[in-house]
């Protein structure tokens, strides 16, 4: 299994260079939402194993919030986030795209501050490397060959079958399993039916894996004793606050939203950056973090391939501080339009919503961390289409295909490589033809 | 996340002399109605005519009564305004700014048509009527009527011998003065669709005493809804208020009623709603000439049709109706969910009926206690693919009040070539949600347009696809029919048969709000 990975590189934009910057991005598209991805500049095209990528400006436009708790707005430098998401380890792919892309990339990052001329470009990367607090991958080990491979497959099959269309209709369940098994693995096949067998998973990354695994739960167990002391304390502090945070959610400019709506619905599924301020205060920092350390937690060993929670139409997601601890930021790549997007958080996930933007600055009333809150509709969508940023430049792999069009297509491929199935199993297989 | 139901504060009765007619009757009897879509050219005489316009209300009338007032009503007459519509008559920015943004910004803004595709034949820029209808290469059905987004839809119903009549009282010389006329649509009623299919059959009841309590997880299929969803100023189905304008009391606003959930502000949209009107041409010959293709004869054409409608021609359902009562469905043909048809095979998920109402509730699988919810919460349900993929319907329901126009064709005469006169036909859809986006919108784009609706690929809806590719995905006319020996049955190449022509956002007001229109605000 090739495990996935993701890089986020983040410095703050030279003022000046801003103009400058916007240019360079909006020229990555054939228009806006809708990427070149062989584009002069960063080819994602040819990286094969990028699922996805994006460059953001973090331009923050409700810093003034802060102001609902009496405390002056806080003067952020302007960011630039580039980020992705890839087969392998995040190192060796800044090496390829360094290798490769060096032009382009030293010509965007030159608008960023403390970078010159004489920069070394990998080192400058990783030096403004941001890791996510939190990471969410929707199927590990599923690698954009496998699913071009897997799609190829697919269409292959289902061209077969639409040739052939007299045949199956009569053939049983295990008698179609069976044709289409010779199709693929009989010695003359086209080579059009490449399936690459998974490669061996990398033991540094299982060691580490392993160690993640036992040692979170490990560290818990021995702060266990302190954990259970604060507890009633954490429980009273959480209920004052949530009693008197104020909500701030007011409709958002309408422009504003139209402009993001530009950027939306292109393809099947949807970038989403969101950026807002912690509420002031180490408690909702630690709260957050503690949130997040258990959403990473189980993203990476407990959730079923291809769920997140109930929701299954998320392909990658990250939350990320950006530089310090004030602000964070969302991001995640989704199939179907924003709205439904937003009424599957409700009505799926409210209390994994809740706990992690429940302690941003004017989300809407939580109780006990992880009721209500979103189910103040309204209020939520206010908030979170408020806090949505324009994505600049926004990279998919493979358009068309939703998560679980990829599920999909790797449980025809898997069903087809098992040499017998019973009919029960081929029953249920040939109806994902 | 328990089953504790939200708390009903008193809202008030429903003052059905306050909501316009239209949300509680179709008005079946009155078989006779036509929608004339105006643009407003003088404002004061709109106003005036506003002020005499005899609008009907939601009171329920007894057709046993002595006195004739009392009795129901033969005529009706309604109104509705779109965004701009509100601001030629001098309705303040301010004011028309609180109303929400789907309503603002109008049916067809540029990412609205990708998400309720409007693309390919059905761009704006093909509309018949409507705010983009300025290619002068397309032509237009009216070519002297004014063009751009319509201003105000005035509705007329009546029994056939009363309708000239009603027109006549209701429009009048303040009415020349006010409006040029852009369309004036005939619109008959007919228990039939175009297609040939009973139309109808559905419909969410309102619960118009508000005893609907809205639990924070529906376990049970229901079709009551709250009357939030379908009326401003009352609690939704999240047990909330929509968003919608609260004014500050003043000398032209105090006949408004009070906000419950805001002290001291007036309610404009309270006993309010949205309405959405899309004109859909309906190519019936090419259904049926397809269907008939595909199949060879005309019964097993029948079958296939009936199964892209997801109904039989009698619009009975294709799995079997149920023996316990769902709540809210006081019809047979309605009383049936696809709880016992996971697998598609009855009904299959891409047909039209099943996309308009999925009749999900909020868990698939009817947990039964808060452990279950639990795992099921965390993603550790069923591993079945096609497990937890649609939305709980009940966040997504619209009521229906379109009208058919154009001659009905049978169809076994549509398979024969068409006379050299054969006029347009089809619906003026329309239906009335308290929230554009999360109801008419979301059905529109997850359900109907979405070509990954449920699992699926390679399909949109089998009558309202507009058939065109989307990246990635050439093919976006396929129709999918699973069979329980495991390999579906599939039919390509599905022409289109719907063609979007034209289409609004509109507000349908209470009568206070109308009232509060007709005055002048600059006073």
């Amino acid at each position: 299994m090739t495990p996935q990975s993701s890089f986020m590189v983040l410095a703050p934009i030279v003022p000046a260079r801003e103009e400058e910057l916007r240019a360079l991005l909006a020229a990555m598209n054939d228009s806006p939402g809708i990427v070149d991805p062989q584009n002069a500049l960063v080819p994602f095209g040819r990286f094969t194993t990028l699922h996805f990528a994006r460059f953001v400006i973090l331009d923050d436009l409700t810093t003034g919030d802060i102001g609902v708790y009496g405390l002056p707005t806080r003067e952020y430098p302007l960011y630039l986030a580039f980020l992705g998401d890839v087969d392998g380890s995040e190192t060796a792919f800044l090496r390829w795209l360094v290798g490769s892309a060096p032009d382009g990339l030293r010509k965007l990052f030159s608008c960023c501050k403390d970078f010159g001329p004489d920069t070394d470009l990998l080192d400058w990367i990783q030096q403004h490397r941001s890791p996510p607090r939190a990471n969410y991958v929707n199927t590990r080990g599923r690698t954009v060959g496998q699913v071009h491979e897997e799609a190829g497959l697919r269409d292959a099959l289902e061209a077969h079958i639409t040739a052939n269309a007299a045949v199956f209709q009569d053939l049983s369940p295990q008698a179609i399993h069976a044709e289409l098994r010779w199709l693929v693995y009989r010695k003359t096949s086209p080579k059009r039916f490449t399936l690459t067998a998974p490669a061996p998973t990398p033991l540094k990354w299982r060691i580490r894996n392993v160690l993640h695994l036992i040692g979170v739960p490990l560290l818990l167990l021995a702060a266990s004793p302190l954990l259970i002391a604060i507890l009633p304390f954490y429980l009273i502090i959480l209920r004052y606050k949530e009693k008197t945070d104020p909500v701030v959610a007011p409709t958002v400019d309408q422009k504003y939203s139209d402009d993001l709506a530009l950027l939306e619905d292109h393809d099947v599924t949807n970038q989403f950056s969101a950026l807002g301020s912690l509420k002031p205060g180490i408690f909702r920092f630690l709260t957050l973090f503690g949130v997040l350390l258990a959403v990473d937690y189980a993203a990476r060993h407990i959730v079923r391939p291809g769920r997140l929670g109930r929701i299954r139409t998320i392909h990658f997601a990250r939350w990320v501080f950006v530089a310090g601890r004030e602000r964070m930021v969302f991001f995640s790549n989704y199939d179907g339009s924003v709205d439904s997007y937003m009424d599957d958080f409700i009505n799926k996930t409210a209390f994994g919503l809740n706990s992690s933007f429940g302690n941003g600055i004017g989300y809407p009333v939580t109780n006990w961390l992880i009721k209500d809150g979103c189910w103040d509709e309204r209020n939520y969508k206010e908030y979170l289409r408020r806090h949505t940023i324009p994505t600049q430049v926004w990279y998919k792999a493979r358009p068309g295909l939703t998560a679980v069009d990829m599920e999909r297509n790797t449980r025809i491929r898997q069903g087809l490589e098992s040499e017998t199935i019973s009919e029960e199993a081929a029953r249920e297989w040939a109806a994902l033809l | 996340m328990g089953g504790s139901s939200v708390t009903m504060t008193t809202n008030g009765e429903v003052e059905f002399s306050d909501v316009q007619g239209l949300m509680r009757f179709g008005y079946r009897r009155m078989t006779k109605a036509r929608y004339v879509l105006l643009r407003v050219k003088d404002a004061a005489a709109a106003r005036r005519w506003l002020a005499s316009a005899k609008v009907n209300t939601a009171e329920l009338k007894n057709s046993k009564a002595r006195e004739s007032k009392d009795k129901p009503p033969t005529t009706a007459l309604h109104i509705a305004f779109t965004a701009s519509g509100l601001d030629a008559i001098g309705v303040p920015e301010s004011v028309i700014a609180m109303f929400s943004h789907e309503f603002r910004t109008g049916m067809a803004t540029e990412y609205r048509a990708r998400q309720l595709g409007d693309l390919g034949a059905n761009a704006h820029g093909h509309w018949d009527w409507g705010p983009r209808r300025a290619e002068p290469d397309v032509p237009s059905s009216e070519p002297d009527a004014p063009v751009g987004e319509p201003h105000v839809l005035v509705m007329f119903f009546a029994e056939p011998e009363e309708f000239d009549d009603h027109l006549q009282r209701s429009t009048g010389e303040a009415w020349d003065k006010a409006f040029e006329v852009q369309r004036s649509f005939p619109a008959d009623v007919d228990l039939i669709e175009h297609f040939g299919f009973k139309d109808g059959v559905s419909q969410p009841k309102i619960s118009w005493d508000q005893k609907r309590e809205t639990p924070k997880t529906q376990l049970d299929y229901t079709n009551v809804a709250a009357l939030g969803e379908f009326l401003l100023g009352y609690r939704n189905e999240y047990g909330k208020f929509t968003d919608r304008p609260l004014l500050k009391p003043g000398a032209g606003n105090a006949e408004l009623l009070d906000a419950v959930d805001a002290p001291g502000k007036k309610d404009l949209a309270r006993n309010g709603t949205y309405l959405v009107m899309r004109q859909l041409r309906q190519d019936v010959r090419g259904f049926w000439q397809f269907v008939n293709e595909q199949s060879g004869d005309f019964a097993e054409a029948e079958k296939l049709a009936t199964a892209m409608v997801g109904r039989a021609l009698d619009g009975d359902p294709l799995v079997p109706i149920q023996m316990e009562p769902i709540p809210g469905v006081d019809r047979k043909q309605n009383q049936f969910t696809f709880d016992n048809d996971a697998a598609g095979t009855w009904c299959p998920f891409g047909s039209h009926a099943r996309r308009a109402n999925p009749r999900n509730t909020d868990f698939p699988g009817r947990p039964a206690n808060w452990l279950k919810k639990l795992i099921i919460s965390l993603g550790f349900g069923s591993k079945d693919f096609g497990y937890d993929l649609a939305s709980s319907v009940r966040f997504h329901r619209i009521l229906r009040r379109g009208r058919n126009y154009g001659t009905r064709l049978k169809p076994e005469d549509a398979l024969s070539p068409p006379p050299p006169d054969e006029g347009d036909r089809g619906l003026h859809f329309m239906c009335l949600n308290a929230n554009i986006s999360r109801q008419f919108e979301f059905v529109q784009n997850a359900w109907f347009a979405n070509t990954k609706f449920s699992g699926m690929t390679g399909e949109s809806d089998p009558l309202l696809g507009n058939r065109e590719p989307i990246p990635g995905c050439p093919v976006t006319s396929d129709f999918n029919m699973p069979q329980q020996s495991g390999l579906r049955q599939r039919v390509s190449g599905l022409p289109q048969f719907i063609k979007v022509v034209g289409g609004a956002y509109f507000f349908l007001p209470s009568l206070r709000a109308l009232r509060y229109f007709a005055g002048d605000k600059t006073a």
